[in-house]
């Protein structure tokens, strides 16, 4: 799956115009090609050397190179002994590209191809190297994740190439972890008691691995007589751990607002139709379907512009989900007007049509909706706690959805009718609001926000056939416990479910967490059978 | 004397029993009929007559009755007390893992790994003794008894806490089908001891008769008939006394039955574990003929399809439920052998096609063609026309 998201990434890389950035002009040195010629019929020990002469020769042009040669797609042409990187594609046919300037070339059949053997000695070099490539000449962040990886590796080589650095000017980020990485070479060879404990000082409540395991091996070792370090380091440990553990809490409730955001679109629909309506659409899973495929479908019709199609695909999963909805309602809901129950059968019978529907259509499998690059990838708070994209993003999405949604309710003249229906529909319909124009509204946006969810959801899980089904019971909880006809609960219920699910789970395993939940709730609706806020007035029963 | 009037008493209740709508002892009969011609022409006639009853078709009814019970326990809360159970399924399939486990019990030491003290998923998963509440399920009264008493109790539980807050309505039937959900989860896991995903099967036999044996299978398909009219009898019964009319006072107007001074609740609760127990019974005795119970029943979908047989057959009958029951069951064998990929278009048509158009049913057809008949017949008013007021009451609870 990485690996395809990887190489679509680099499809989408070569559709750039040349002379973007991206890339970049042969190396010209006559002593680099030299080398570069050694290395198809070098062992694996030639080829260490090889390396680090071509290092020397090229310098920061000589990225790519190792790149390849690190995720193992370098490979030689037998007749030519010509390097060049291959990839699979979808199809599963090789790919080549010139290394230096991301040309693409004929695809390649693999007898044509010999490998460029690495082993574990040599994929630690290379990384090495192209940190030392980073450190010197890459981008800030380039550096940063240089510097980080350094850290592993504190040799008086490095040293120098740390020192290097920092005269050439690095940013405040990079300068304190340089200071970090001086603090462990202090820790490591200084034998004065002052410097080292200064040391400990400096790395006390750092999150990166590599500090932890200095301080853990420095408490073992047995040959360390200084009762005053050990206790230093041991306190500096404790430290860690204690943000270990506090960031470990932080990841577990960014985790459960991510589900809560998920929750929170998939209910948030229901919560409007119910409120107004009265009705469970056991469709409305469906509808958040729809909307997935939806995604699919505006991918294969612009397979160039991937970065875009989410953009394109939020409104026309809405229309969609929402048009659908409008069938439904005008096609059943209506003549089923004032039987809850049977509607509720009646739409599940809708379920079953529409999934089976889209069986036939596509396939029983799943779908593969491909995350774009802006999506993919995670934003590194610290060592230990990172945020992925495209849950921030989701979670960000479900929050803007849901300011419209309330803007929608409350400044529009919808918005009016709605709520007038929801709190009293026959006094409503007396006042000449047309009830059944409001209901087929109303369910049209309730299920195209479905629709909308449908595209979110289509960057977390799987697309098939069974997506929406089972979200149906978890997001009528939502909706139940928030209470019904309160959009404010529904933000409440949806994320207070999502992170007490997500915080449970650790302690029990995700099923049992899941049945947790499901009995709690249970239990607290018989305790409050109008949710955590309860509609009131006259209107409610 | 004394014969005239019981004459005369067998006549009055012969004549309440010809009111259409609770009039359906010819139901009792052809369920009867059928099934001992059925049974003879299996064990009597030759493999190669025309008339040969196959023992799949044996089992295949089996297992119709069975779902034709779990039908007429969701009819008796939704058709007569408007409860609509989405979860129903749950306690079939916990009576009917109270089966299974008696069954496997009774496996023995002929399982593949041979443990005489351990059923084999046990000792697949390297466990060492038998859990607790495994512990006598190798007797057969024991393992029936709680093969009741548990999913009794579940729905008491569950009754007495929703019916006392006043649960009802859309509300009731979701958290029925969060129950089946979540022990649908919970069953799935391999901690709990039931089997997990392959749950239980692979079963030799029952009371020491062997279980693929044709006179078995016979035995079982009468005891489910004799069951399901048993259960039927004592159903109507129900319904038709004074506790059956305080259950659908409740059903069309629960409010005016409590203003009344009727515990509503109580007769909530009541209704809902009665008819807990028939699910469980069908439960019990469809494990044995089909010949495995896993978590799957637990799931939703299985549920909600109980109540559009009963939907279909018409509810608030008894028979239409049984007759719907046996008619969609039917139609899937056919149509999945047919063309699989339809069956689940036809099923959710169906639902649609039944609550839009058909809301009573084809009991409702029935009943409206026979009462058209009776005024023929007599130039009266029916009954039903009287109270036509209330059937239009019953369609909109």
């Amino acid at each position: 799956m990485k690996f395809l998201l990887h190489s679509l990434w680099l499809v989408a890389a070569l559709l750039l115009p040349a002379g973007s950035p991206l890339a970049q002009t042969p190396p010209t040195a006559p002593a680099v090609g030299e080398l570069l010629q050694q290395i198809p019929n070098a062992s694996l020990k030639k080829t260490g050397e090889l390396v680090q002469q071509l290092e020397q020769a090229g310098g920061a042009e000589m990225r790519p190179l190792f790149e390849a040669m690190l995720a193992g797609e370098l490979y030689a042409v037998k007749e030519s002994d010509k390097l060049v990187a291959v990839t699979k594609d979808r199809a599963g046919r090789l790919v080549g590209r010139e290394i230096f300037n991301d040309r693409k070339l004929a695809a390649f059949a693999s007898r044509d191809l010999k490998k460029i053997r690495v082993n574990n000695r040599l994929r630690s070099q290379l990384r090495d190297a192209i940190a030392r490539i980073d450190l010197l000449h890459g981008s800030e962040e380039q550096q940063h994740a240089a510097v980080l990886s350094i850290l592993d590796d504190l040799s008086s080589q490095n040293m120098r190439l740390l020192r290097s650095a920092e005269t050439a000017g690095a940013s405040a980020q990079v300068q304190e972890v340089i200071a970090l990485a001086d603090a462990m070479v202090q820790l490591r060879d200084s034998r004065v008691l002052e410097e080292r404990l200064a040391a400990i000082e400096i790395m006390s409540g750092r999150l990166e691995a590599p500090v932890r395991n200095q301080l853990q091996r420095l408490l073992n070792d047995d040959g360390e007589q200084e009762v005053a370090v050990k206790a230093a380091a041991q306190k500096a440990l404790d430290k860690i751990a204690g943000r270990v553990e506090f960031y470990g809490q932080m990841e577990q409730l960014f985790f459960g607002l991510s589900l809560g955001s998920v929750l929170l679109l998939a209910a948030i629909g229901l919560a409007i139709t119910f409120g107004v309506m009265g009705v469970i659409n056991m469709a409305h899973g469906e509808m958040i379907m729809l909307g997935a495929y939806t995604t699919y479908v505006i991918q294969q019709l612009m397979p160039g512009a991937i970065e875009y199609s989410l953009l394109l695909a939020v409104p026309a999963a809405f229309l969609v989900s929402g048009g659908v909805g409008v069938l439904i309602e005008r096609g059943v809901i209506r003549h089923l007007q004032g039987r809850p129950l049977e509607t509720l059968l009646a739409t599940f019978g809708l379920s079953l049509i529409l999934q089976q529907a889209v069986r036939s259509i596509f396939s029983p499998l799943n779908m593969q909706v491909v995350t774009p690059g802006w999506m993919s990838g995670s934003l590194v708070i610290n060592p230990v706690f990172s945020l992925t994209y495209n849950r921030l993003y989701i979670l960000l999405f479900a929050l803007a959805v849901f300011a419209a949604l309330v803007a929608i309710l409350k400044k529009s003249s919808l918005g009016l009718n709605v709520r007038a229906v929801s709190q009293n529909r026959d006094m409503a319909k007396a006042m000449g609001v047309r009830t059944e124009l409001v209901d087929a509204m109303t369910f049209g946006l309730g299920s195209g926000i479905a629709g909308v969810a449908g595209v979110a959801l289509s960057q977390l899980t799987n697309v098939g056939p069974n997506l929406g089904q089972s979200y149906i019971i978890d997001s009528f909880m939502v909706v139940v416990f928030g209470g019904v006809g309160n959009l404010l609960g529904t933000l409440v219920g949806g994320f207070s479910l999502g992170v007490a699910n997500k915080f449970l789970e650790p302690a029990t395993g995700a099923v049992l967490a899941n049945i947790i939940v499901l009995v709690c709730l249970i239990l607290f609706i018989q305790k409050r059978p109008k949710g955590l806020f309860p509609q009131r007035g006259r209107a409610a029963e | 004397m004394n014969t005239l009037s019981a004459l005369r008493s067998f006549g009055q209740w012969f004549a309440e029993f010809r009111q259409p709508g609770r009039g359906s002892s010819w139901l009792v009969g052809i369920l009867l009929l059928v099934t001992l011609t059925m049974s003879a022409a299996n064990l009597l006639l030759p493999a190669d007559s025309p008339l040969y009853v196959s023992t799949y078709t044996i089992t295949l009814m089996g297992k119709y009755l069975c779902f034709a019970m779990l039908a007429m326990a969701v009819d008796i809360i939704w058709g007569y007390c408007g409860i609509l159970s989405l979860g129903h399924g749950a306690f079939f399939a916990l009576g009917g893992y109270g089966m299974g486990m008696y069954l496997m019990r009774q496996i023995g030491d002929r399982g593949v790994y041979g443990n005489a003290d351990l059923p084999d998923f046990m000792v697949f998963l390297n466990w060492q003794e038998l859990p607790w509440f495994w512990f006598g399920m190798d007797q057969f009264w024991f393992a029936v008894l709680m093969a009741l008493l548990v999913p009794g109790l579940l729905a008491f539980g569950f009754g007495w806490l929703a019916f006392r807050s006043r649960v009802t309505g859309v509300y009731l039937s979701i958290m029925t089908q969060a129950l089946t959900y979540a022990l649908m989860l919970a069953f799935f896991r391999n901690e709990m001891g039931f089997g997990g995903n392959n749950g239980l099967t692979d079963f030799k036999d029952i009371l020491g008769f062997d279980l693929q044996a044709d006179g078995t299978r016979v035995a079982l398909l009468l005891a489910t008939t004799l069951l399901l009219v048993l259960a039927f009898l004592s159903s109507r019964a129900i319904v038709q006394s004074r506790l059956g009319r305080v259950i659908v006072a409740v059903r069309d107007a629960e409010a005016r039955a409590r203003f009344l001074g009727y515990r509503t609740e109580h007769y909530k609760v009541w209704l809902f574990v009665y008819s807990a127990l028939i699910a469980a019974v069908a439960g019990m005795l469809y494990v044995p003929q089909v010949g495995i119970i896993n978590p799957g029943e637990f799931s939703p979908l299985n549920s909600i399809e109980v109540v559009v047989w009963v939907a279909v057959g018409g509810r608030g009958t008894l028979y239409g439920a049984i007759v719907g029951a046996l008619l969609v069951n039917y139609a899937k064998t056919r149509f999945t052998a047919l063309m699989p990929d339809a069956w689940l278009f036809a099923l959710g048509a169906l639902f649609v096609i039944v609550t839009v158009y058909l809301p009573r049913g084809l009991a409702g057809i029935f009943e409206r063609f026979a009462v058209g008949m009776r005024r023929e017949k007599h130039g009266e008013k029916s009954w039903r026309e009287n109270s036509g007021q209330l059937s239009a009451g019953e369609v909109s609870a």
